[in-house]
């Protein structure tokens, strides 16, 4: 049943009330049925953040898509509006047919930050649902969460009765398939308990009350199953090619403004760069190209549907999918809209960034560009595996001047390990140089350097050590800031390193942090990610009263032997491969790109019987780890062609499980 | 080749901007590939001119905005005219619920913009909080009333001033399922009036319901007249179909 009529009369007085509206071309309207199972998804942040989070929309279609389900959507309502909520006694609601959440099988959380996590509980609670996972009975929904963050989801296992690990694209109907079931079986005493340990068998599916866990002085020393149909290590789920799944077919159109609002098509999943700091490249192996065929429909139908004049290609690194040159080409040239559709390449590296990406780009209406150095000096680079050398940054810098673009943002982590202030000294003389060569071509060129704190996280290199306190952070920041005082022409901008802090926390936490981010949560601290709602005391106060302390969860070094809160998780990687790469990282030694060259047994493709789909055999621009070390053998990778897929038409080459003949 | 169109803007909608609308526009026509000219310059945009705005939140079957179509006036031929007429079949289906096209007419060049040509706007008014009798006569004191000065922020200043000569009719007093309706003509010009100052001058206790643009006006040699007329039956249809 709707709540639009009680609904209606609170829009008036809040602020932005198209956030709750709905009527987004491409939205559903699905027909519920005591026979389907009712989806609600929900992103823990505002409307503007979260509308476009293209995970939620692609579960939300193929969910709508199958006929024992539906699936509506949710934002976190801003103060004004949770306010006249509680006040009325509303609940939190879906903005499709604006049901109660207390109406769905199962509400899900996009968790893409830690921040978010005080949120999660809040919308929760104005679900009418427990906050406690334990509390809830037999007419509760379900409470369950997927995204990146859900690789270490102990910090939340109080809260989630339910977590999903990896792509979400087949997962979700196999729970479908388990709560369908469930649904139209009696409920009683137990048969909550019995669901939940269904889904535990699923792959891919973690339910934290399944787990037993056990401290000794202050250390984690095991989390283990309760039963034992209950896998003792949950795997992640991963799917095998993109072009099986061309969503969203319909993407999310919405009638107000929000971030990222362009048409979004993701070009590849997955990343092997292997830069150490990178969580999102270490999780989401092996790399997956869609074909350049069907980005190109995607693109032409997407901006013909939607009307919009841009489009984003999306991946973790845009620049090295195989197409991108023609495919860009394809865009801006395209002669019913001359000249007017923009391509955004919103994650770019510089070696791959060339004059004909940045030719192409031009044509189109220019977009702003940014380029993650991630670092000043070419050693700590190597400490990070981001091998990208000085004069491959400048190649890129100087392209984009040389097409017409007169500023660039460069991104930068400080706290890396090792760093010295000479390393971050650094990033200020680079900065320079880029304005330097920015003055050959324009009067005023202008840089905006914008560094973050480094939050080691878990499944990467780094997740032994021990984060940069705040005050270290901060003396970084004044020291970068103090040697860019002078420079005309480069803006700094800093991430806060009390965010930093906070991330910390609950990046590689465990299970005892529960009661801390309820805490934080009782006490009004919502909206964490909002600068002028963050506040560290909360979260600081909040450890203290549980015993429990920074030095504990941030900034201490973890040992080898440890037992870290996530083991029982799987990424797919071996944890000695990682703590390899972690000795090669103090070692300053780099690692090449596995999807041009050998197989150095990650353990995330043989675990899953997965391999690259990459259509390119040879590396783009600057070699497979950007310094051209490898550049030579690019012709001679050893990648297996295999032949058209039947159902694309498209010819792919997979760089198959390798013997390496170098 | 300027293109004058009548759209609405009724139901869940209507919670958004003024901006939002314009962004809606800008989508549709490149949706259904009409031939809109462009700016010149690094970020072409769509030539769309808009009328007065209506606030967040309001409804309205009476607004309009203008668009430059990159075909000669006269349709020299090289390029096919588009279909005037068809223009609100073609674009309302690319339009979100309750944007609806309602008519559509070329205007010769030289027609003064919307802004500069509106000077008065019809509205449809729904308040809680008093009966139809209270609001009549609510109505007969400031219609009676000489002077009625108000004082208002206008761009972060506080401004006093008469709002009288920007009542020009308030009449058909009804009652609403939770208090009354009542339709009032007010003057766009040379600031305008909103709706909320006009409920404060009326009676600071009334809260706004349901506020409906049912007409914006023009003078013509002393007569008033619409941009874009319509017939009475389509309005209210449009209106149906939003709820």
């Amino acid at each position: 049943m709707t709540l639009w009529p009680q609904l209606e009369p609170l829009l008036a007085k809040v602020q932005k009330p198209a956030r709750y509206i709905g009527c987004e071309d491409g939205s559903q309207t699905p027909e519920h049925h005591r026979s389907k199972v009712a989806w609600l998804l929900a992103y823990p942040d505002t409307y503007e953040i979260g509308l476009p989070n293209q995970g939620l929309q692609i579960l939300y279609e193929i969910l709508n898509e199958r006929t024992d389900a539906v699936a509506e959507r949710t934002y976190a309502p801003w103060f004004d509006m949770e306010a006249l909520l509680r006040q009325h006694g509303l609940p939190l609601f879906s903005v499709d047919t604006h049901r109660s959440a207390s109406d769905f099988d199962v509400l899900a959380f996009n968790l893409s930050a830690e921040l978010v996590y005080t949120n999660v509980l809040n919308m929760i609670d104005l679900a009418g649902i427990p906050v406690r996972a334990a509390e809830r009975g037999l007419r509760h929904p379900l409470v369950g969460a997927g995204g990146h963050c859900t690789y270490n989801p102990e910090p939340l296992a109080d809260f989630l009765d339910f977590v999903v690990l990896g792509d979400g694209e087949e997962v979700v109907s196999d729970i479908t398939e388990v709560l369908v079931a469930w649904k139209s079986a009696d409920r009683h005493a137990g048969s909550r308990e019995q669901v939940l340990r269904t889904l535990a068998s699923l792959p891919g599916v973690y339910v934290p009350s399944m787990y037993d866990v056990d401290y000794e002085a202050d250390r984690l020393i095991s989390v283990a199953p309760r039963f034992v149909d209950v896998p003792a290590q949950v795997e992640k789920r991963t799917i095998s090619d993109l072009a099986d799944w061309p969503y969203p077919k319909h993407q999310l159109v919405p009638l107000t403004e929000v971030v990222h609002d362009r048409l979004n098509v993701e070009v590849f999943r997955g990343c092997t760069r292997g830069c150490r700091f990178c969580q999102a490249g270490m999780i989401t192996r092996p790399v997956r190209e869609r074909p350049a065929e069907q980005v190109r429909s995607m693109v032409q139908d997407g901006l013909r549907r939607t009307g919009y004049d841009e489009v984003a290609l999306t991946s973790l690194s845009t620049a090295d999918f195989s197409g991108i040159e023609s495919v860009v080409a394809s865009t801006v040239d395209d002669a019913s809209t001359p000249g007017r559709v923009s391509v955004s390449l919103p994650s770019l590296r510089v070696d791959a960034f060339t004059v004909g990406i940045a030719g192409e780009l031009q044509k189109g209406r220019r977009t702003g560009l940014t380029f993650a150095p991630e670092a000043g000096t070419w050693r700590m680079r190597q400490v990070i595996n981001k091998l990208i050398g000085e004069d491959d940054l400048y190649g890129a810098v100087h392209s984009a001047y040389s097409q017409g673009w007169r500023r660039m943002k460069l991104y930068f982590l400080t706290g890396l390990p090792t760093e010295t202030d000479e390393d971050t000294r650094a990033i200020a003389a680079l900065a320079r140089r880029c304005v330097e060569i920015g003055r050959e071509f324009h009067k005023n060129p202008s840089i905006t350097v914008s560094v973050g704190g480094f939050v080691p996280k878990p499944f990467t290199p780094f997740q032994w050590f021990g984060q940069n306190t705040r005050e270290e952070l901060s003396r970084k920041m004044y020291l970068l800031r103090d040697e860019l005082r002078r420079d005309r022409g480069v803006q700094f901008k800093w991430h806060d390193p009390k965010a930093t802090v906070v991330e910390g926390i609950a990046s590689r936490g465990d299970r005892r942090l529960g009661p801390v981010i309820e805490d934080v949560w009782r006490n009004g601290g919502t909206f964490q990610e909002w600068s002028e709602f963050f506040d560290l005391e909360l979260w600081t106060e909040a450890l203290q009263r549980h015993g429990l302390s920074l030095e504990q969860y941030v900034y201490r070094h973890r040992t080898e032997d440890e037992i870290l809160p996530w083991d029982h998780i799987s990424a797919g990687l071996h944890k000695d491969f990682l703590w390899q790469d972690w000795r090669d990282a103090l070692a300053e030694v780099g690692l090449e790109d596995c999807r041009w060259t050998p197989c150095y047994d990650c353990g995330a493709c043989t675990g899953y019987s997965v391999e690259h789909v990459v259509a390119s055999a040879v590396p783009p621009a600057g070699g497979s780890q950007g310094t051209g070390q490898d550049r030579a053998k690019a012709g001679e990778v050893p990648v297996q062609l295999l032949p058209a897929r039947a159902t694309t038409g498209a010819s792919m080459a997979r760089a198959a499980a390798r013997s390496a003949p170098l | 080749m300027r293109i004058r169109m009548r759209f609405t803007k009724l139901g869940k909608v209507r919670f958004t901007s003024h901006r939002d609308v314009a962004r809606m526009w800008e989508r549709a026509v490149r949706r259904v590939g009409l031939p809109v000219s462009y700016s010149e310059g690094f970020s072409p945009r769509a030539k769309l001119h808009f009328g007065l705005a209506l606030s967040t939140g309001h409804e309205s079957t009476a607004e309009y905005l203008d668009l430059d179509l990159d075909v000669p006036e006269d349709d020299g031929g090289s390029r096919p005219s588009p279909h005037v007429a068809a223009l609100p079949a073609l674009l309302t289906p690319a339009l979100p619920v309750g944007v609806d096209a309602m008519a559509a007419a070329a205007v010769p060049s030289g027609t003064p913009s919307l802004q500069q040509a509106v000077t008065s706007c019809t509205w449809r008014i729904s308040v809680s909080g008093a009966e139809p009798p209270e609001i009549a006569s609510a109505i007969g004191r400031a219609m009676a009333a000489q002077t009625l000065m108000l004082t208002r922020t206008r761009k972060s200043t506080e401004v006093t001033d008469d709002v009288r000569p920007y009542l020009l009719d308030l009449t058909a007093v009804a009652p609403t399922d939770t208090g009354t309706e009542f339709v009032a003509h007010l003057a766009t010009q040379p600031r305008g009036l909103r709706i909320s100052e006009l409920l404060t001058v009326l009676d600071g206790g009334l809260i706004e319901d349901r506020v409906v643009r049912t007409h914006q006006w023009t003078l013509h040699d002393g007569a008033r007249r619409e941009p874009l007329p319509l017939d009475a039956t389509s309005a209210s249809h449009a209106e149906k179909r939003a709820s």
